[in-house]
């Protein structure tokens, strides 16, 4: 008992271990492609670490090591060496790519009814519930007539 | 004469009974639709929906890709009849599978190719094998012009109507019934 115990918390220690490993993926796998100065590459990394590969799909493209996704980070560097800002280059993606190239979904009705589904399928379903059972209990049955009575008074008696 | 008493009345046990039914059958259409439609190629569900659509190309000028001529946003924008823009390259084995089609296609449709990341030599070398369907070829050497299209690798294909304006687009290979339910169709309602 005990001994499984300790091992299943060992198990979950080394799953937790995993699940909290801070992913500190080397971004940019060739130095040339890094822009001078470091706070203009610092953003460009945060900013490619947002966008979507499109080749891997669950991949960002500063993870990515497919050829569009190095286009994509030139094409991010170049907008930052040029001195536009995070929404300006997110802006310029999202209207070649659409928003599938964002790896953080915006707050849309799409996405927002994504999100309050359970919520409303439980509303649903409560109702339902609700008008279901409510009913039934809310008509009492009227009372019974003289036939029904000497009916069921035969019924008992014979049994 | 006594079904007043009886709790749930039939017509209300039949309407519960036939809800999840109604759901189901719902779903199962919804189902079909989508399958039957990956199968015509009318719905691709790796498909990124080109937000380019309706919208007139973007700037650019690609130099010649031999033994085609190269062209720009401004050949597109001043073109009064539509043309098939097709994205290529001579590593790509889906590309290989559409030449067929498309050479079937050209003589109803321009097509005009762009060679992506491609050495020049091997995009020639594959136009020369698969029966050159282009009218106009173009090289995009660096990719950044298609990238400016929205393009995400190859085969893609956009169907430019009067103007330069991109109509259709389509990352996924070019098959005859695409040609027939869609393009053509489209390009026909583009001409008049």
């Amino acid at each position: 008992m005990t001994t499984s115990f300790l091992r299943r918390g060992w198990v979950m220690a080394l799953l937790a271990c995993l699940l909290l490993a801070p992913v500190v993926a080397i971004a940019v796998d060739d130095p040339s492609e890094m822009l001078p100065d470091p706070a203009q590459e610092q953003r460009a990394e945060a900013i490619g670490a947002q966008l979507r590969c499109l080749v891997c799909q669950n991949e960002s493209i500063e993870d990515s090591s497919a050829d569009l996704a190095r286009d994509l980070r030139h094409v991010v560097r170049e907008h930052v060496a040029k001195g536009e800002s995070n929404r300006q280059i997110m802006d310029w993606m999202v209207n070649r790519y659409g928003n599938f190239i964002r790896l953080k979904p915006p707050l849309t009705i799409g996405t927002l009814l994504l999100w309050v589904m359970p919520l409303l399928a439980l509303g649903i379903g409560i109702g339902v519930a609700w008008w279901t059972f409510r009913r039934p209990r809310a008509s009492t049955p009227p009372p019974l007539t003289d036939e029904e009575r000497r009916r069921l008074s035969d019924l008992t008696r014979t049994r | 004469m006594n079904d007043t008493s009886l709790p749930p009345s039939p017509t209300r046990r039949r309407l519960l009974m036939a809800a999840p039914l109604v759901v189901a059958g719902g779903a199962g259409v919804a189902f079909w639709r989508m399958l039957s439609g990956m199968s015509r190629g009318s719905f691709d569900p790796h498909d990124i929906h080109a937000p380019a659509l309706n919208r007139p190309v973007p700037d650019f000028a690609l130099p010649d890709q031999a033994p085609g001529t190269g062209f720009s946003a401004q050949d597109l924008r001043a073109l009064k009849t539509p043309v098939l823009v097709n994205y290529f390259a001579s590593w790509c084995i889906p590309c290989v599978a559409e030449m067929p089609v498309l050479n079937v296609l050209k003589d109803r449709l321009p097509i005009w190719g762009i060679a992506y990341k491609d050495k020049p030599e091997h995009a020639l070398g594959f136009v020369q094998r698969a029966g050159n369907p282009y009218a106009r070829i173009a090289a995009d050497r660096d990719g950044l012009t298609a990238i400016d299209w929205g393009v995400s690798g190859v085969p893609e294909t956009f169907l430019i109507g009067p103007g330069g304006v991109i109509r259709w687009h389509t990352a996924s290979p070019i098959t005859e019934s695409m040609i027939a339910n869609t393009i053509m169709p489209l390009a026909d309602s583009l001409k008049s």
